[in-house]
């Protein structure tokens, strides 16, 4: 990939100018309802890495296909706001620990069956079943029983076997009747509904147990706004609207055919050729100079996505166990610089330790994120200095050098110690060490909230055994003020109590925000009208001609 | 003849297994846990990671993973990749667009650097002949990518006159650029190779014979001449076949068309020995088939040689 960046640079300078030139102009916000109404789009898409079963993809490539497949109990609203009901009806608890959930009465699956309760309760028997191997059968372990479908291997990677499960069904699940079913957690958790909406949720249809899960995911048949036509691997994922939906977000456009592309570069082509009608990230090549907004002009959209790129601490490793030493490197970075001077602006410094567009998270809490060289250099010398180089990792395979290199730079000059970055060479290998716990420094991550609550960005991350703690920070002040906030009766008492831990992760520092992600996207000029959804993907029953 | 073949065709099987286990044993050591980073910045499940390794059998050594695998090869089944994909279907849907591609820039490469270097193999040190020796030189000179980007934005992007990306079906039509892309750089070998080859045997004494003769010139050059000046012209060709197709991982990226190249990438760095493999296998008949094709020609194009 890395190849094709430079030569499209080099040709980019003349191709905006024309482009200018031919004035693309887009409508005025409304669309023309007939043109929409048999209308067809191409948009990008990356070929999915597994069969689309909801609760087995964790990728952004199938995990786009499917979020236009299904709908969900919940919906998250297009402006990250909090959570609706989309296909329940009502969500009632007393106590967040029992919930009673009830849905819409004449909803079908794209093969014509009725959603009833009980596809909700077989689908996530499933995926919580542990034989059955679901990459997400992990959001489960909230719902009593999970320990018993769910076993792990004791030795990781040695050779032992996990156990088999002792149960096949989930206890804490109950179908009451054909729009009824009951929903009973391990512990009470105020942020449960909120995670309805994520993918794994999602209903499936009973044909979806008649055969193997790799046969239902070549053919999918969800319960969403389009259903599935065919795909064609590596080449083309066909959809149309399906005509007996009828929930709140219908279709206005009929076919929409999601064009797989190897290379972004030539999906950037397409776009600027109008060939492609929406593309989600122009290519970081585009954004150099600010050429994409000369090449789309006003069909380049700009927005902010719910994620961070952080720099990790191994705080297994002796070097970085004092907090004095993390806020001094954290200090020491200049994050506006490398926002203004390596990404043009796209990228804004980060002030917070949840991203400010979650809902509950406290806009600039990160008093360890702004730029204070002499404040540095002070705790540095306080935590005794730092011996031997700093090496700052990231995975090559990725445009992550330039940044890395800057904070590395940031980090030697202004505390005055051996520091650089090195890259590790692919993803795989990079997630390996991490995994193994065997990160010699402090190294690059990034965190995309799975549902929008400030929950997702700190038990992941900041608390002992957390699925993403991954520098194995461990401070039981935290973790005793996130399982209260956890356990809270009230969304609103939950956020409060979340807040109070953040407030010592923050004097920890365990990791270090860099920046917040922005989003380029561009549109053809066949399209009218249409809204991102509230993590930057494009709402296509928005989309208007 | 007959047992030359059947020689020939016997001496692919060691060539066949010896290729195959290398690129097997060179994928497997490649670094890396093929589920260290498939669930993005957090650890897969251990149910889902044991699920995987059972299945696929990596926690056996490599000679015991090679053995299934060929086990398995050689009962017509080429296994699943990672995602649960047969192989056998990703080899049935990439090949034929690979070849295709290939065989159009096959195609674009023998007519215009087959002319080129009869015209200038004919009228040395002319005009003509530095104009093709300075533009095959540049064409050598620029990668492939280059090419391809320029021509993709120029004629898709800049004029429209094609589509900047080939479309599913792959018409013919749409091959034609890409094709040139991606036998570029060997239209400027075929034009040398030819060139060099027809100004030699121009002098050769059964030419100056076929003219003294009173012949046409357009008979000399035609038969004469160029079937005796191809022989170096075919073998290029046939061993170039090979190349293009192992090589349009470039071309096919920026044109947007599901070939082999891709989907060996994507293996590589997934650690998917099997897919890998599975493709290569192809790719390496094809290069025996094309070698054997090549030895064969030579006879019927100079009666002189022959196999016994």
């Amino acid at each position: 990939m890395r190849v094709s960046k430079r030569a499209t640079s080099a040709i980019a300078l003349s191709a905006a100018a024309a482009l200018v030139a031919s004035g693309c102009s887009s409508g005025d916000g409304d669309g023309d309802a007939a043109a929409s109404k048999d209308g067809a789009i191409v948009i990008h898409g990356v070929q999915p890495e597994n069969p689309l079963v909801p609760s087995n993809t964790t990728e952004t490539g199938g995990g786009k296909v499917i979020d236009w497949l299904w709908t969900g109990l919940v919906e998250y609203p297009n402006d990250g706001g909090a959570p609706r009901n989309a296909l329940a009806e009502s969500i009632n608890t007393t106590d967040s620990k029992v919930f009673t959930i009830k849905i819409k009465k004449g909803t079908k699956f794209h093969d014509g069956t009725e959603v009833k309760a009980k596809n909700f309760v077989d689908a996530w028997n499933w995926a919580a079943y542990s034989p059955n191997g679901a990459q997400n059968g992990t959001f489960f372990s909230d719902i009593a029983g999970f320990d018993k479908t769910y076993t792990s291997d004791p030795d990781g990677e040695g050779p032992q076997k996990a156990p088999a499960p002792t149960a096949e069904k989930l206890s804490g699940l109950k179908v009451v009747d054909d729009q009824t079913f009951e929903v009973t957690l391990a512990a009470p958790t105020a942020v449960f509904p909120t995670k309805l909406g994520y993918s794994a949720f999602m209903p499936l249809p009973d044909v979806f147990f008649t055969q193997k899960p790799e046969e239902f995911g070549k053919k999918p048949v969800g319960n969403g706004p389009v259903k599935f036509v065919s795909w064609e691997d590596n080449v083309l994922i066909k959809l149309t609207r399906f005509d007996d939906y009828n929930l709140r977000d219908t279709m206005k456009v009929k076919d929409v055919d999601v064009k797989l592309y190897q290379d972004e570069n030539a999906a950037y082509s397409d776009l600027l050729a109008n060939n492609l009608d929406f593309m989600e990230t122009v290519p970081t090549s585009a954004l150099a100079g600010d050429k994409w907004k000369t090449d789309l002009g006003d069909r380049g959209l700009s927005t902010t996505t719910p994620s961070t790129a952080l720099i990790a601490f191994p705080t297994y490793d002796k070097r970085f166990q004092n907090p004095k030493l993390r806020r001094a490197v954290s200090l020491a970075i200049n994050r506006q610089e490398i926002s203004d001077k390596i990404f043009f602006g796209t990228r804004k410094p980060a002030d917070s330790w949840a991203n400010p567009l979650t809902p509950g998270a406290k806009p600039g809490n990160c008093t360890a994120c702004k730029f204070d060289a002499t404040e540095a250099k002070r705790l540095l010398t306080e935590a005794g200095g730092f011996t031997g180089e700093m090496v700052f990792y990231y995975n090559a395979d990725s445009s992550h050098a330039d940044w890395m290199q800057a904070v590395a730079q940031q980090v030697k000059t202004n505390l005055g110690i051996e520091a650089r970055a090195e890259g590790v060479p692919t993803f795989a290998v990079f997630r390996q060490n991490i995994n193994a716990h065997t990160m010699k420094g402090p190294y690059r991550a990034a965190w995309q909230q799975d549902y929008p609550d400030v929950e997702n960005w700190v038990n992941p991350l900041y608390v002992t055994g957390g699925s993403s703690n991954d520098g194995l920070y461990s401070n039981p002040q935290v973790d005793a003020l996130a399982k209260q906030a956890s356990a809270a009766p009230t969304l609103e008492a939950s956020h409060e109590a979340f807040s109070k831990a953040v407030e010592i992760v923050d004097q920890d520092v365990p990791s270090i925000p860099i920046y917040f992600y922005g989003q380029q996207s561009g549109h053809s000029e066949k399209i009218k009208k249409l809204e991102l959804n509230n993590v930057g993907e494009l709402d296509i029953t928005s989309v208007e001609l | 003849m007959g047992r030359y073949l059947l020689r020939r065709l016997l001496q692919l099987v060691p060539v066949f297994i010896g290729t195959t286990f290398l690129i097997y044993a060179l994928v497997w050591a490649v670094p890396g846990d093929p589920f260290a980073g498939k669930c993005g910045e957090r650890r897969c499940p251990d149910q889902y990671i044991a699920f995987m390794t059972e299945k696929y059998h990596l926690d056996q050594n490599v000679f015991v993973q090679y053995a299934n695998y060929m086990k398995n090869l050689l009962q017509g089944d080429f296994g699943q990749t990672f995602s649960q994909r047969e192989i056998s279907d990703i080899i049935l849907t990439s090949y034929p667009n690979t070849l295709k591609l290939a065989l159009v820039a096959l195609t674009i490469e023998a007519v215009i650097g087959l002319g080129a270097g009869v015209l200038t193999g004919l009228r040395r040190n002319g005009f003509l002949d530095n104009l093709v020796l300075v533009s095959t030189l540049f064409l050598i000179a620029l990668p492939v990518f280059v090419v391809g980007f320029v021509l993709q934005w120029l004629l898709g992007v800049q004029w429209g006159i094609i589509k900047p990306t080939v479309s599913s079906e792959m018409r013919l039509s749409e091959l034609i650029v890409p094709g040139f892309v991606l036998g570029s750089a060997s239209v400027a070998y075929i034009a040398r190779v030819a060139r060099t080859s027809i100004a030699e045997n121009r002098r050769a004494d059964y030419v100056r014979t076929a003219i003294a003769k009173g012949l046409p010139m357009r008979r000399v050059v035609g038969v004469h001449l160029l079937r005796n000046s191809l022989i170096p012209v075919v073998t290029l060709l046939g061993t170039d076949l090979g190349a293009l197709m192992g090589g349009a991982i470039v071309t096919e990226g920026i044109f947007g068309i599901n070939g082999i190249g891709r989907q060996v990438f994507r293996a590589i760095v997934t650690k998917e020995s099997a897919t890998v493999v599975g493709i290569v296998v192809v790719l390496v008949l094809v290069y025996l088939v094309m070698n054997l094709l090549v030895d064969l020609l030579y006879a019927a194009l100079d009666p002189r040689i022959r196999y016994e």
